[in-house]
This record gives structure tokens, C-alpha cells and sequence, in this order.
């Protein structure tokens, strides 16, 4: 099997005596989609800081495929209204050697060439989902992390950034790990769902019902099967004392 | 007036103008108006400790303006919100920097000279070390300026840059410390800040790359600068508040045309 990308072992981080993240083994490997749900609270996002390198695990240790590079979508980009930036000097300041058919490429891809000349701070939150998406493009990183990309999108719009995201991944060959909070619907293409909550309470892979007349139900036709279901199936169980992490799904 | 004269002080007042703009850009984009305010503040005692010691009073002032800003930036967060240590430093700094100079025997120290500037005390010396001050701060900025701009967007993003935000911000504030010691004696501790943030609010109206903001921030500085010198000479006004007001008629005029021109962007 190919050497991870990224690997965690035995990590864990604590914040104020608070234990956010224990005993978290992963790993990612070359070209996968990988989802990490949870429930709010679950210390997603703080997994996700320290695979970027934005929190300092308190146990453990983070591995990391020499020279990897990672492009990083964040969950939202707090501009302040004083700080004017058309989209494309934000593609342009993804990286030092920037060329022009890097931001061309990321720029067809994400479809975003009709806002280019415009202030970030007018984006619609698909708009800017893409943006930021055709930003952590540029410079082809092996990995790419979406932070609860599809946060605020109605489903139709979820689904097609999911399909997107599953061009990046055929077209770029980059692996992905995106995290969400929706314990239940993944996107379908996820080789791995890994549910969160603390520790890692359980992991395989999506089921596949696109065909099945529940499905339809749930998800309509619009969404061109992007969608699936996660079920959970949890070979452990919570003893009281630690009712805060029981599941909640 | 003798143009020697006249050289001097248009050179000192340009210079600090040509800084103020790109940091004040930042000041506005990094939300550290308050902080600004604060290191300003803090020069006073700069000034009492470089009489006592018999040092530049340059020199004590980037010293202490820098001390103060990294212990605000190191000890924020912990017990209190940034906002409460800039409250406590700002006008304990002040303070400290009065009662220090009042217990200057000696030396007659002219306050208000260092509280709202003296710039037609400038001499050839002082233009040449803000002169040595424009190029390390204006250099510091243009070198780590890409650093600075991801690191100021977005933290984590910076970081999965393999950027180093902590240390941009600790670089960045150190070119403002640099400001504050240049800009004491051209616009005294209480008006720096306004130098700082009012052409880069101006630029904010009319620029719509960071860019152009900063580079805009400098041009306006610089008229505001001039323009401000020869209103004091016309009116016999304070120099220092006199190049604030130009700066803020110039922030006027930016906004009233903006109006009439419409809002893009």
C-alpha cells in the first residue's frame, strides 16, 4: 500500500484541562475522499486545525509525507469591509510562483471567471465557497481540506459542489478530506466516512441508494446521486461518566 | 522663510506620511486602530525614560513602543481580551510617561511639543533618521508584504500556507513602533494614529486591490502632509494638528466625490 500523506497517532489536544481530542489514529492516503462527521462540539474543526498546523496536539504525533502541500478551504473567510480585494489578487496570492495557467486552470475548473473583478466582499456564499475552492487549488496541493465547505448551501447547491469536488479529485488526482456536521448525509463519492465525536467512534463507507425510491424521497433527482447515507454502526459503547460523548446521531 | 528650513520640515513630514499610509492600511485591515492608539501612547514614557538616561529620544521611544506591544501581544487572550490590556497600557503608559517627565530635573522638557509635535524643531539630523525609519519600516512591509496580506486575512489559512502569522504580526509590529519613533516629533504621541488611519480610510473609498489602498494611503499622506505645513504657516496653527485636519478634509472630499460618483465595490 502507498505511505500515507498524513498520519495521526495516538493524537490528542487539550484546551483549559478540557480533553477536545483523544487517542485519534488516521491516516489519508494518496487520492482518497475522506469525511469526517460529527456533531457540533465533536473537535472536528480542531482536527482539522491541527492537521494544518494551527493547534499543537497536546499527545501524539502528527506525521506528514515530505514536502506535502495542502490546500485549505476554510469554513469562512471573516474580510473586513476595509480590506478591498477583487477575486483575482486573492487567486494571485495563493502562492509565490504563481503562473497564470495555474490560475486559469483552477479558475475553469470552479467555473468563477465571470467574478473575477469582483470585491470579495460581494460574493454570494456559493460564490465564495468556489473562490476559496479555486484558491487551495492553485499550485496543485496533494491534499486538499474543506472545512464544513457545504455549510449554508441549500441541498442542490451541496450537491454540485460535491460533484465538483469529485472533478477535482479525477481531473488534479489530489486527495480530499472534507468535514461536516451532517452525521447522516455524506457525499457519495467518499471512499472512508469517519465519524468523529472526540475519539474516532466509527468508520466505513457510505451507503449507496441512490436508486432506491427512499432516496428519491429524501434527496429528489436534482442531486445527480452525489448524495448518500452514513449508518452508523458503533462497535463500543459510552459508559455514563461520559455522557458527553455519547453519539448523537 | 529660508528654504533650508523649508526643505527640512516638508522632507520630515512626507517621510512619516509615506510610512503612516501602508501600516495605517493594515492598522484598518488587522482591526489594531486601538493598538496603534496605544503604542502612541506609550511613547511618552519613551520620552521621559531617553531624557533620564540621556539617550535619543528616538531610540527610548521604539524601544518602549515596541516593549509595550509585545507584551500586549504575548500576554492578550490569557485573563483578559486584547481590548482590556490595550485600555490598561494606553493610558497607564501616558501616565507613567507625565509623572516620569515631571521628575526631570534639570531639563526644561516642553510637553505639548511631544504631545502634539514640534516638527519646525526638526533638524537635519532628525530628518535623516526618519529617513533611515521610511526605509526600514516602508522595507520591512515590502518584504514580508505577501506574508503580511495572507497573514492578515485569514490565520489559518496563512498557516496552511506555511506561513508564520505570529511572527508577521511581531514584524509588523515593529515597523510601527518604528513609525511612532519617527512620527513623535512631527505629530506628537496623541495624533499619530490619526495619521495612520485617516488617509488609509480615505484610499479604502477609491482602491480595490490592498495595493492600491496602501500606495493611495501614502499619496494622500503626503498631500495631507504638505498641505497641512503650509496651512500652519498661513494660519499660525499647530503643524501637527494642522496636517490631521488636512488629512481629515482630504477623507471628506474622497468621500463626498465617492457619493457622486457612486458606491461600486
Amino acid at each position: 500500500m502507498k505511505s500515507p500523506l498524513i498520519e495521526t497517532v495516538d493524537l490528542g489536544l487539550e484546551f483549559h484541562g478540557h480533553r477536545v481530542l483523544h487517542d485519534v489514529d488516521f491516516a489519508i492516503y494518496p487520492g482518497e475522499i475522506v469525511t469526517i462527521v460529527g456533531p457540533n462540539g465533536s473537535g472536528k474543526s480542531s482536527f482539522l486545525k491541527c492537521l494544518i498546523g494551527a493547534e499543537r496536539p497536546s499527545q501524539g504525533d502528527i506525521r506528514r509525507a515530505e514536502g506535502l502541500t495542502i490546500g485549505y478551504v476554510p469554513q469562512k473567510l471573516h474580510l473586513d469591509a476595509a480590506f478591498p480585494m477583487t477575486v483575482a489578487r486573492f487567486l494571485r496570492l495563493a502562492s509565490y510562483k504563481t503562473s497564470a495557467s495555474d490560475i486559469a486552470q483552477a479558475v475553469g475548473m470552479t467555473a468563477i471567471s465571470g467574478v473575477l473583478d469582483s470585491q470579495m466582499s460581494t460574493l454570494s456564499g456559493g460564490q465564495l465557497q468556489r473562490v476559496l475552492l479555486a484558491h487551495a487549488l492553485i499550485g496543485a496541493p496533494d491534499l486538499l481540506i474543506l472545512d464544513e465547505a457545504a455549510q449554508g448551501l441549500d441541498q442542490p447547491a451541496v450537491a454540485g459542489f460535491y460533484h465538483l469536488i469529485e472533478d477535482v479529485r479525477k481531473q488534479m488526482g489530489c486527495a480530499v478530506l472534507m468535514v461536516s456536521h451532517d452525521l447522516h448525509v455524506v457525499m457519495s463519492a467518499s471512499d472512508r466516512v469517519i465519524c468523529l465525536n472526540a475519539h474516532i467512534c466509527c468508520q466505513g463507507t457510505p451507503t449507496i441508494v441512490s436508486n432506491a425510491p427512499e432516496y428519491r424521497q429524501l434527496f429528489g433527482a436534482g442531486t445527480e446521486g452525489t448524495l448518500a447515507l452514513y449508518r452508523h454502526e458503533h462497535d463500543h459503547r459510552h459508559d455514563p461518566d461520559h455522557a458527553g460523548e455519547s453519539h448523537a446521531g | 522663510m529660508p528654504v533650508d528650513f523649508l526643505l527640512r520640515v516638508s522632507l520630515a513630514a512626507v517621510g512619516v506620511a509615506l510610512i503612516a499610509g501602508p501600516l495605517g492600511s493594515f492598522v484598518l485591515w488587522r482591526r489594531m486602530v486601538y493598538f496603534g492608539d496605544t503604542i502612541s501612547h506609550a511613547s511618552l514614557l519613551g520620552v521621559a525614560l531617553a531624557l533620564a538616561l540621556n539617550l535619543p529620544v528616538m531610540l527610548g521611544v521604539l524601544l518602549v513602543a515596541f516593549a509595550v506591544a509585545a507584551v500586549i501581544v504575548t500576554a492578550s487572550g490569557r485573563f483578559y481580551h486584547v481590548d482590556t490590556l490595550l485600555g490598561v497600557a494606553a493610558h497607564s503608559a501616558l501616565a507613567l510617561g507625565l509623572v516620569a517627565v515631571s521628575f526631570l530635573d534639570g531639563v526644561k522638557v516642553d510637553l505639548l511639543s511631544y504631545l502634539i509635535g514640534d516638527i519646525l524643531a526638526v533638524t537635519w539630523r532628525d530628518v535623516a533618521l526618519i529617513g533611515s525609519g521610511v526605509v526600514l519600516s516602508l522595507g520591512l512591509v515590502i518584504w514580508r508584504w505577501r506574508a503580511l496580506l495572507i497573514s492578515s486575512l485569514d490565520r489559518d489559512m496563512a498557516l496552511a500556507h506555511g506561513e508564520n502569522p505570529a511572527r508577521e504580526g511581531l514584524l509588523f509590529t515593529l515597523a510601527l513602533a518604528v513609525l511612532v519613533a519617527v512620527a513623535i516629533k512631527v505629530v506628537g504621541a496623541l495624533l499619530i494614529t490619526a495619521l495612520l488611519i485617516i488617509p488609509a480610510a480615505a484610499a479604502r473609498l477609491w482602491a480595490d486591490t490592498p495595493e492600491r489602498m496602501a500606495t493611495l494611503a501614502a499619496l494622500i499622506g503626503v498631500v495631507a502632509a504638505l498641505s497641512g505645513l503650509a496651512g500652519s504657516f498661513r494660519f499660525d496653527s499647530p503643524t501637527g494638528p494642522s496636517i490631521v485636519v488636512a488629512a481629515l478634509v482630504c477623507l471628506l472630499l474622497a468621500g463626498a466625490a465617492r457619493m457622486v460618483g457612486g458606491w461600486r465595490g
